[in-house]
């Protein structure tokens, strides 16, 4: 709370009313982020490391750590890769349906999670997917295996890269690229040289939310994994299915472990983002 | 010829920005192609430079068909209004860029780009980025960086239209000296007629998507082929039924006609702008404006109210119909 006051003032809103709304806007966070995430941390460490021993001691839960990052660091590669892409067709290209593609790519962010993981159970399950028996003969399984996870996973953090890489591309505009254009540079070498250096932090912002996005993914996942131990069972399932068992401590320390990685990213990127780009 | 444009069209939607334009711009010379806001002056530029397509017409760049090479391949040098600074890079490594596109060898590529600094003053610069820079300094970084891949021509877009006018005179007389030295074939965009008129060896005057005239600062100021090229280049009074420059007009005190195309009129109004004399007179239903040193306003003896007589001097050029 203290960084609040070292802020830079802004030059308007001076007087009283400023503090109330600032008094306000922390109250606000304070009650509804700050403390109840505190308290997760405060439970696990109730009777020291013991909780967060436990839960390292346990290899079923190793193993959930393990898939999870895996899964997060794979959809975050998938949906960096392609949001960059859709997000210079959208800004830089003109066609028909652009803004129809723009509003399907907000779906996964207004459709409930547990929605994604039904719909792709309905097209890849196995036994009465649409396509999933035809995948299944050829020997690739989907749903309820890791592949479904990490698709349940692409699909919800989808829109993330996207939303913040478009509103950067717009600003940077495209004079840049015609200049490096008209200097000799192909279109790949005006890509890496040029457009990814101007909107770097718009896609390591949106690395971050992905990542984060990815790593707490719960609804979608627990349809379309199966929800085995030792196999499935990602980290976010742990700490349901431990919370369900009056595994309390467990399931703290779990869940202390995923927001502890989501925070870190946040906090390591805010810090080291240069303040005028933004 | 270094650049053959023919009958090139270019549309936006409804908006035609350029109707069948054909020009040619002259190996080692710099031209100005001049017209009001919305022409298509910058739009034939960007066809040169292959950042715009043209929907008809071909693009002739040193003798090659340049009409469907992208811009990369037509070794054209390209200044934008705005800089288009690579504001992540020094300013050495933004001249540097074209040249390490080409994989030219270290060593070359510093000592050319020393080289290009030093031309375009910014040597104590070369480690700052854009950003650290002025608007005039960042458009000779501009300059030198599209000057480093040794351009067969350098195609400039307003080249100094968001500098303040101080600075946009400085470049502009920079310009013209640095072209003198470098004598790459040289385009640039302007609407400002001064400008061209100052710096530019031809003028191609673009109105409403086509080619108004083609000529010299002195063909174009002079004898102007339309009402729209006489405007456009200076100011113009009328007299009668004639469109004139108001220097070109003479007065002379009293009632008694010096000629038979003199025209009696009552001076309405006097501006004193600097060196010139603005005289303002009523000839029946025109106002004819007349600029006048200062010495010749003098020997006049006019006030306002006086009635005199308005003739077109005997050296007037430029005069055009109505």
């Amino acid at each position: 709370m203290a960084e609040q006051a070292t802020r830079p003032r802004p030059r308007t809103a001076r007087g009283p009313g400023r503090y109330v709304a600032r008094l306000i806007v922390t109250a606000y966070l304070f009650f509804l982020v700050a403390w109840p995430l505190y308290l997760v941390g405060q439970n696990t460490f109730e009777g020291g490391l013991e909780n967060l021993s436990g839960i390292l001691e346990d290899p079923d839960v190793v193993h959930a750590l393990r898939l999870s990052l895996m899964v997060a660091v794979i959809a975050v590669v998938i949906n960096t890769v392609f949001g960059v892409g859709v997000s210079l067709l959208l800004v830089r290209y003109e066609f028909p349906g652009k803004r129809l593609l723009s509003a399907l790519l907000d779906v996964p962010l207004s459709v409930s999670p547990i929605v994604v993981g039904l719909s792709l159970v309905l097209v890849y399950g196995g036994r009465n997917g649409w396509f999933g028996p035809a995948l299944e003969g050829a020997g690739f399984q989907i749903i309820f295996a890791t592949p479904g996870i990490v698709m349940a996973t692409v699909f919800v953090a989808l829109p993330l890269v996207i939303r913040e890489v478009v509103p950067v591309l717009e600003e940077v505009g495209d004079e840049q690229e015609q200049a490096a254009r008209s200097l000799g540079a192909n279109a790949i070498q005006t890509f890496w040289r040029i457009t990814l250096p101007a909107i770097k932090w718009g896609v390591i912002y949106g690395v971050v939310l992905s990542l984060a996005r990815s790593l707490g993914e719960f609804g979608a996942v627990k349809v379309v994994s199966g929800n085995v131990l030792g196999e499935t069972r990602t980290t976010t399932l742990v700490v349901e299915e431990k919370y369900l068992n009056f595994d309390k401590g467990g399931a703290y320390a779990a869940a202390f472990l995923l927001a502890l990685v989501a925070v870190a990213a946040i906090i390591v990127v805010s810090v080291l983002r240069p303040k005028e780009s933004r | 010829m270094s650049i053959e444009i023919t009958g090139v069209s270019k549309r936006f939607g409804s908006f035609v920005a350029l109707d069948d334009v054909s020009v040619s711009i002259p190996t080692g010379q710099l031209t100005a192609l001049l017209g009001p806001s919305g022409g298509g002056k910058s739009t034939l530029l960007r066809i040169i430079a292959g950042l715009e397509q043209a929907d008809s017409g071909l693009v002739r760049i040193e003798g090659i068909d340049a009409t469907n090479l992208p811009p990369q391949k037509r070794n054209v040098g390209f200044v934008f209004q705005h800089y288009a600074a690579f504001k992540h890079m020094s300013v050495r490594r933004n001249v540097a860029f074209g040249l390490e596109i080409r994989h030219r060898p270290k060593a070359e590529i510093r000592e050319r780009v020393d080289e290009l600094l030093r031309l375009v003053h910014l040597e104590q610069f070369a480690e700052r980025l854009p950003a650290q820079l002025s608007g005039g300094q960042r458009q000779r970084m501009a300059l030198a960086r599209a000057l480093a891949v040794e351009p067969t021509v350098l195609l400039l877009d307003e080249p100094f239209g968001a500098l303040d006018a101080k600075v946009r005179k400085e470049l502009r007389d920079w310009l013209r000296r640095l072209h003198d030295d470098v004598h790459v074939t040289t385009v640039f965009v302007t609407h400002d007629q001064e400008e061209a008129l100052e710096v530019a060896d031809e003028i191609v005057v673009i109105n409403e998507g086509r080619v108004e005239q083609i000529g010299t600062p002195d063909e174009l100021y002079d004898a102007p082929a339309n009402d729209f090229v006489m405007r456009f280049l200076g100011p113009v009074t009328q007299l009668g039924d004639q469109l004139v420059r108001p220097h070109d007009l003479d007065i002379h005190a009293g009632e008694s006609a010096p000629s038979a195309d003199a025209v009696t009129g009552r001076v309405t109004r006097i501006t004193r702008i600097g060196f010139e004399i603005r005289v303002e007179v009523t000839t029946g239903d025109q106002v004819v404006v007349v600029t006048l040193t200062r010495t010749r306003f003098r020997s006049l003896d006019v006030q306002e109210g006086s009635v005199v007589q308005v003739q077109l001097a005997p050296e007037a050029l430029a005069v055009v119909e109505a």
